[in-house]
């Protein structure tokens, strides 16, 4: 982040090995995980995205792109990936926008950094099952304080029941649970943003909102770029044990994303032709947007 | 835009009890060179950034033009300041870089860009102007700091140790370039240094600092040759003056049980101050010096040694091998007398020669 005053780039570090396939036996264990966990699931989900399999495993029908056909033409999916998309951009502004927040506040009263930084970091070594369960009591239609919060202002919030409320509760736990991660990020990007490059600042300009939008922002860009990223990934995927929670068992209209769509179909409607199509659908659609977020933001960060 | 800057008993107490810097009144007249000089951690940075306004001020005023500027933000204290590590924006380039101070003050775009043009035209920069910093050299990287403060044409300049974080010889130039522009701009400027040459150099007057307080303010030659007390004696001037524990007996300066000549005081003990240069050899009779060591500096050497168990360093014309033996001598005109437990300089009384000399106005080194 900061400008270093030698400018040539160092010569790339090269270990030299007695053997050649030392390298790859050091690489091998990851590569193995990978292929495991990524691309044979991968390959698989592709497959059978192209098959109508019989719901109880007894043999399966080659049907070409029905599976995709059928997905994409039906009005619940199109919904379900509206809602995505709104939820998604959602819970990434707020949580990216929140964690500034708090980072800048902390960063501004350093001696007490330190106290600020566990209690908001703290709820991020919460798992989402967790988070969800707890989201799931705060909003409790009997004792929930949110819900009760809510009756103060005449507002009876019906989680659960009613489809926005349940939203509602959704943004806000997820994006409450996203936080302390942005946070930590925020801090320590902000931190390394030089003492003496502010201070000029502050001789600079006099309105605090320039200082932070003309020199302190531009400086976290790459950070801010990594986490946007980061946050719309975990919006669209790691939000999944939120929604299980918060969702299951609820009453049928209630807000799910196209995540928790693959998984109903899938393994509650044993349709796995047609989640494996959903999956693949939404596998390019992450790829592209992360794609198009290096191709078109990323080209606008300056890293120092 | 010039303007005169008023320190008035300026203290800085931190929150956990530790004085910066206390009680410092100084009045710098508009368009002069002040330079703040002291090893560190004698509160030089601070005192910089109370009058920049970096820095919170504890106690005192501090007054630009005719303005108490205490409670203004820095950017409303119409100062400009460069700093020892540049500071630049490293995302902007070069020209904005110098303009976007400027557009926050809502500065005619022309005029933004006509002063632009004109720091860069006075600092070569004109090349250099649509890159961004990392693309410069050290140097380089100064002059963009230079230019911002001097778009500003702020009432004053405040600098940072600016030349620390350059080699020796680009120091050197650099030096000599800040002296000219400032002069040339006439603007009132407070430089800080650890650098007791580069203070020599560039002020018009110096303010030698230590433990926070002002130790002496005054015309680098007028401290070189009359330092105040035995710190500033050490500090200005390299190598440092030699300090030597001497008395007073029956009105004669004795050391090392040398008798130096007369004094006008009763019996006391002083510390004797003479500079290196102002040592002389002597065939036979004077203070028996004990050789330890040469260093060779080309032009000149310095010889180290011992009087009695006192190290001593004097500055000889290069030349001859030296004798183990020797014996030295100081004009009186050259003797610096301080007292021994205060360390400050003892009254001219003292000094019948040195007095004489400065009467007559005469710089015997110049």
């Amino acid at each position: 982040m900061t400008a270093s005053p030698q400018t040539a780039a160092p010569p790339a570090k090269q270990a030299q090995f007695d053997h050649r396939w030392t390298p790859w036996a050091f690489v091998a264990p990851q590569l193995l995980i990978v292929a495991i966990f990524f691309y044979w699931p991968s390959v698989q989900a592709v497959t059978s995205s192209f098959y109508l399999e019989d719901p109880f495993g007894f043999g399966a029908s080659f049907v070409g792109l029905d599976n995709y056909r059928e997905a994409l033409g039906s009005a619940e999916y199109r919904q379900i990936a509206g809602f995505t998309a709104f939820f998604a951009a959602t819970v990434t502004a707020l949580a990216l926008g929140l964690g500034l927040l708090l980072a800048v506040k902390a960063d501004a009263v350093l001696r007490g950094a330190g106290a600020y930084k566990t209690a908001l970091i703290s709820v991020y070594a919460i798992a989402p099952p967790v988070v969800g369960l707890i989201g799931m009591m705060m909003f409790d239609m009997h004792i929930g304080p949110f819900t009760r919060a809510a009756a103060l202002i005449g507002w009876d919030l019906k989680v659960g029941i009613d489809y926005w409320d349940t939203a509602i509760a959704l943004i806000t736990v997820a994006v409450w649970k996203q936080i302390p991660y942005n946070f930590i990020f925020f801090l320590s990007g902000l931190q390394a943003v030089p003492a003496a490059v502010r201070e000029a600042a502050r001789i600079d300009a006099t309105s605090r909102w320039r200082q932070f939008r003309d020199v302190t922002l531009p400086l976290l860009a790459p950070t801010a770029f990594f986490l946007l990223v980061i946050n719309i990934t975990y919006a669209l995927f790691d939000t999944f044990g939120i929604i299980d929670v918060m969702v299951k068992d609820k009453p049928a209209n209630n807000p799910i994303t196209l995540v928790y769509k693959v998984y109903l179909d899938g393994f509650k409607g044993n349709d796995i032709g047609g989640s494996s199509a959903q999956s693949v659908i939404l596998m390019v659609v992450v790829a592209t947007l992360t794609l198009a977020q290096f191709r078109l933001i990323e080209r606008r960060v300056h890293y120092g | 835009m010039m303007a005169a800057l008023t320190l008035e008993s300026l203290g800085k107490t931190y929150a956990g009890g530790t004085t910066a810097v206390s009680d410092v009144s100084l009045a710098v007249a508009d368009g002069e060179f002040i330079v703040l000089v002291g090893p560190s951690g004698c509160g030089k940075s601070t005192l910089l950034r109370m009058v920049a306004g970096l820095e919170e001020i504890s106690t005192g005023t501090v007054t630009i033009g005719d303005r108490v500027v205490n409670r203004l933000e820095p950017a409303e204290r119409d100062i400009a300041m460069v700093f020892q590590n540049y500071a630049l924006y490293p995302h902007m380039t070069v020209r904005e870089n110098m303009s976007w101070g400027l557009r926050n003050r809502r500065i005619p775009a022309a005029e933004i860009a006509a002063r632009v043009e004109e720091a860069a035209r006075m600092l070569e920069l004109q090349a250099h102007l649509d890159r961004k910093p990392r693309a410069l050299s050290g140097g380089q990287r100064q002059r963009v700091a230079m230019g911002r403060a001097i778009t500003r044409q702020p009432a004053a300049f405040l600098f940072d140790e600016p030349l620390s974080n350059l080699d020796a010889k680009l120091r050197v130039t650099m030096r000599g370039e800040i002296r000219k522009l400032q002069k040339r701009l006439g603007t009132t400027a407070l430089y800080v240094t650890h650098d007791q040459l580069e203070a020599m150099t560039l002020a018009d007057r110096l303010v030698v600092l230590n433990g926070g307080k002002i130790e002496q303010v005054g015309r680098p030659l007028e401290v070189y040759h009359r330092p105040a007390s035995t710190f500033v004696a050490a500090f200005i001037g390299a190598p440092a003056m030699n300090l030597m524990d001497a008395r007073i007996e029956a009105g004669r300066l004795m050391l090392a049980g040398v008798d130096l000549g007369a004094v006008d005081s009763g019996p006391r003990m002083v510390t004797l101050g003479i500079r290196a240069e102002d040592l002389r050899l002597r065939a036979a009779g004077g203070l028996p010096f004990r050789l330890d060591g040469i260093e060779e500096l080309g032009a000149t050497r310095l010889v180290h040694g011992f009087l009695e168990d006192q190290p001593l360093c004097l500055s000889l014309p290069s030349g001859a091998d030296l004798p183990a033996g020797l014996h030295l001598g100081a004009d009186p005109a050259a003797w610096h007398l301080f007292d021994t437990l205060t360390g400050k300089r003892l009254p001219s009384a003292l000094h019948p020669a040195a007095r004489s000399r400065i009467a007559a106005g005469a710089d015997p080194l110049s």
